[in-house]
């Protein structure tokens, strides 16, 4: 459903991408893994177009996308969320999720109606009516997924959604995650906690500087030599076989 | 009671106020007033609630006043079309610089400053273009009755103020209960966050922008045949830029009865400082500017944030 | 017909007014390339220097050029004091708020001196008023030769300041990664507050230099404004050497516009870059984009 074709951005003479391509199932949960500054956020700006690529395209249902406004990419189905949690403050919790809502229903009334349903669906529903700037990180970590949730994506993307979480949140957000994927709407992720990762992803990719390193099911990756030496630094996976080959 | 009917109360009660109030000095506070509260509430729906500060939405009111009056005077058209074409031609000028200025994405302090210029630059005009009449500005001919759109009597013009202020305040009602307020609100309180969920921004600050210069032009025709003069600096000097802002913000922006609020407040100061002062040049002005100062500094959700239940947030959250 | 008899005198004339809408312009870019805001009180500030030059002269005889001792140092001070005591504390994190409470402060120094000055015009009569020099067959009064060099002085030594003084340093690295600053132990509200007296300052430097070839008024301030933020923006917002190329460029198409369009429909050419620039080059001519 999703086609990146050689993607790549450059600021100044960084190139945070690099030459990505990659092509992604309908119907499954699939996660971008990789250490920080890796061009994992970027990568999800220039698929919802909040960055123009500097070259290489973007292919979302059969559509090229690249360089499209994000609102135009938003009403195609896909949606994406922010790492650094961005409520409309001022507005309720209710009002947060219905401007999602409102993407597909015009009336007022419905569109409150349908937030209250998502906020259900997201472990929301005791807080419809908070301010959103009162809400705790976790909270507000929700509300991205519900005001996503809401405007009915097909594709949804992640962007660390369970980054400042405590275990125990962690653990309460995985099948919320896992019934979103089961309505029907493919879920792609950026995470660092590899515990979700390793539970939910089918499949994952490992950008590292830029550039896509592996791919494969979770649990291989996490094994495999190059993985870890991007997350480790160099000569680290050699030092673990042998720590393995010795005990 | 909802929001409908006490707005509809409330205005109701307003259309009382000339068979109550006989005084003609007193009758022309009201018209000031509700004046007020028509620009403040125009002003709020563009800064309110779609969160673009205009500081020079002087501008729009000049449009309408100078249509009214040129298609009078130059061209001898109805005055009631003129009313139509004023308000236009205002929502029409309003599109048109918001088209300009946030197709390159210019925010805050920009926007504020390309309206101030814009007013200006149509000043200049107004004062540099003969058929407008230039420096000496324009007089409408005395012609007194309905069909013209003068009165004789300040309580019909009371009315007529009423109805388009009626209008502007029902428009805000129903912004209220819409998808485009919420899309408003939604932009500005954040932008990228409201596009990433399919808000189209730059559509919603145009509409928001059409409303308001409709409603801002509609007062400058209103003005017009009140006063049955203008020259560009009545019409697009700062006096109505800052009195709409100055209203929304003591009366409390992003809220319905704020303006109102607002447009009562200050013109009972200014009424108060009158009979201290005894109408110095410039005292009102200071007033003014000394509210506007201390409502920034210690109530920035306005008047109306009091009578909320829910707390206002007035720092974004930690980001 | 335009031939270089009439075009030089206005040329001279434009360059010489535009190196005093740099030096006013030059404090409006200093408060925005540290404070990332706009003051909207600036030509009120600019009028309450030249009121306290008129009145200085008026009753102690100072002359304006004198008062250059005086008027820049209290103007600091009151810039200082302004920021301190009521803009930063206005924020409330939003940047809306200081433009509210900037045009607010506008609203009250300039009626304020409505009330207590009158609109009347006011000048000062000094020996050299009406004295002028030759610049190459162009006749220029002697004030406006003496702010032309003063404003390029002036701004030379604020570029030097800023280059070469620990304070210059603290706030070139406040306006760059205001964080960052305060992480190394600058007192960033401190810097923030020296900043606007700085600019307000030199406020009181142009103050001194323009009223013998001008006058002052209440609204005098509105005239400099706009014209002010056209320089800033052009020049590229924080920009010093584009506050000085921006407002002799302003001065020279102020001068040529009034010569060819006459004097009210001259100014429209300053608006029209104002707008032109802010459209299509908000970061200015010399400006980067970021």
């Amino acid at each position: 459903m999703l086609e990146l074709r050689h993607l790549s951005k450059t600021f100044g003479g960084l190139r945070a991408v690099d030459d990505v391509s990659l092509t992604l199932a309908e119907g499954s949960i699939a996660a971008l893994i990789g250490p920080n500054g890796a061009g994992k956020t970027t990568l999800f700006a220039l698929m919802t177009g909040f960055h123009p690529p500097s070259g290489g395209s973007v292919h979302f249902l059969g559509h090229d996308v690249t360089g499209e406004k994000p609102f135009r990419i938003a009403r195609a189905g896909m949606v994406r969320t922010f790492q650094i949690v961005q409520p409309f403050a001022g507005q309720t919790v209710r009002e947060n999720i219905a401007v999602g809502a409102h993407l597909h229903i015009a009336d007022r009334a419905a569109a409150l109606a349908k937030a209250e349903e998502v906020a259900r669906r997201v472990g929301l529903a005791d807080r419809l009516d908070r301010d959103a700037a009162d809400l705790t990180v976790a909270g507000r970590k929700r509300l991205e997924v519900a005001r996503a949730l809401a405007t009915e994506p097909k594709l949804l993307l992640l962007d660390e959604v369970m980054a400042g979480l405590n275990p125990s949140e962690i653990r309460d957000v995985i099948p919320v995650i896992r019934a979103i994927r089961d309505s029907g709407i493919t879920i792609l992720l950026i995470e660092h906690v590899m515990q979700a990762v390793m539970e939910l992803g089918e499949r994952a990719w490992v950008l590292n500087q830029g550039r896509l390193i592996a791919e494969g099911a979770p649990r291989a990756l996490a094994a495999d030599p190059v993985v870890i030496e991007a997350y480790l630094g160099q000569g680290m996976a050699r030092r673990l076989a042998k720590g393995r080959g010795d005990a | 009671m909802t929001r409908l009917s006490l707005l509809l109360v409330v205005f109701a009660a307003l259309a009382l106020v000339p068979l109550v109030v006989t005084s003609e000095f007193w009758l022309n506070v009201c018209v000031l007033t509700l004046f007020s509260a028509l620009i403040g509430q125009a002003w709020n729906i563009l800064g309110g609630y779609a969160g673009q500060f205009s500081f020079g939405h002087a501008l729009f009111f000049g449009v309408g006043a100078y249509t009214v009056a040129a298609l009078q005077v130059r061209l001898g058209v109805n005055p009631w079309i003129g009313l139509v074409l004023g308000g236009a031609l205002g929502a029409a000028v309003a599109v048109a610089v918001g088209w300009l200025t946030f197709r390159y994405g210019l925010r805050g302090s920009y926007f504020a400053l390309v309206t101030l210029a814009f007013a200006e630059v149509f000043r200049i005009l107004a004062n540099s273009i003969p058929w407008l009449g230039a420096g000496e500005g324009m007089m409408i001919k005395l012609a007194a009755g309905p069909g013209m759109l003068q009165f004789k009597n300040l309580a019909n013009y009371y009315w007529l103020l009423l109805a388009m202020t009626l209008a502007c305040f029902l428009a805000v009602w129903w912004l209220d209960r819409s998808r485009l307020g919420a899309r408003m609100l939604a932009v500005r309180d954040n932008e990228d966050a409201a596009a990433a969920i399919g808000v189209d921004a730059f559509a919603v600050k145009l509409q928001a922008m059409a409303l308001s210069g409709l409603f801002m032009g509609l007062a400058g025709v209103f003005y017009a045949q009140r006063y049955l003069y203008l020259d560009p600096g009545l019409a697009f000097g700062p006096t109505e830029s800052v009195e709409a802002l100055l209203v929304a913000i003591v009366g409390g922006i992003g809220s319905l009865f704020g303006p109102l609020l607002g447009a009562i407040v200050l013109h009972a100061l200014s009424e108060a400082a009158q009979a201290a002062l005894g109408g110095l040049p410039g005292a009102n002005m200071v007033i003014y500017g000394t509210v506007l100062v201390l409502m920034v500094l210690f109530l920035p959700r306005g008047l109306a944030s009091l009578f909320r239940q829910r707390p206002q947030p007035v720092e974004p959250p930690d980001a | 017909m335009l031939n270089l008899t009439i075009l030089w005198p206005a040329i001279l004339n434009g360059v010489t007014t535009g190196a005093l809408y740099a030096l006013i312009a030059l404090g409006l870019t200093l408060i925005y390339g540290v404070l990332h805001i706009i003051n909207f009180a600036h030509g009120a500030l600019l009028m309450v220097g030249l009121y306290a030059v008129y009145f200085l002269f008026r009753f102690l005889g100072l002359d304006p050029y004198v008062s250059l001792l005086v008027v820049p140092p209290a103007m600091f001070v009151l810039g200082y004091a302004l920021q301190r005591g009521i803009i930063s504390r206005a924020a409330h994190g939003r940047d809306e708020n200081i433009l509210l409470v900037t045009l607010g402060l506008s609203i009250v120094i300039e009626n304020l001196a409505l009330m207590l000055f009158s609109s009347d015009t006011q000048t000062v009569d000094t020996a050299y008023g009406f004295a002028t020099v030759d610049v190459l067959g162009a006749f220029i009064p002697v004030p406006k030769a003496v702010a032309f060099a003063g404003a390029v002085v002036s701004a030379l030594a604020l570029w030097l300041f800023m280059a070469r003084t620990d304070l210059g340093r603290a706030i070139r690295a406040v306006a760059k990664e205001r964080k960052g600053a305060r992480l190394v132990g600058i007192d960033v509200e401190h810097v923030y507050a020296m900043s606007f007296g700085i600019g307000v300052g030199v406020l009181g430097i142009a103050a001194c230099l323009l009223l013998p070839s001008y006058y002052v008024t209440p609204q005098v301030g509105h005239g400099f404004i706009l014209i002010a933020f056209t320089i800033v923006v052009l020049g590229g917002m924080g920009s010093f050497v584009g506050a000085l190329i921006g407002g002799i460029i302003i001065g020279v198409v102020e001068a040529i516009g009034g010569l060819m369009l006459g004097e009210s429909l001259g100014q429209i050419g300053i608006f029209a870059i104002f707008i032109l620039i802010l459209l299509f080059r908000p970061q200015g001519l010399l400006g980067q984009r970021g």
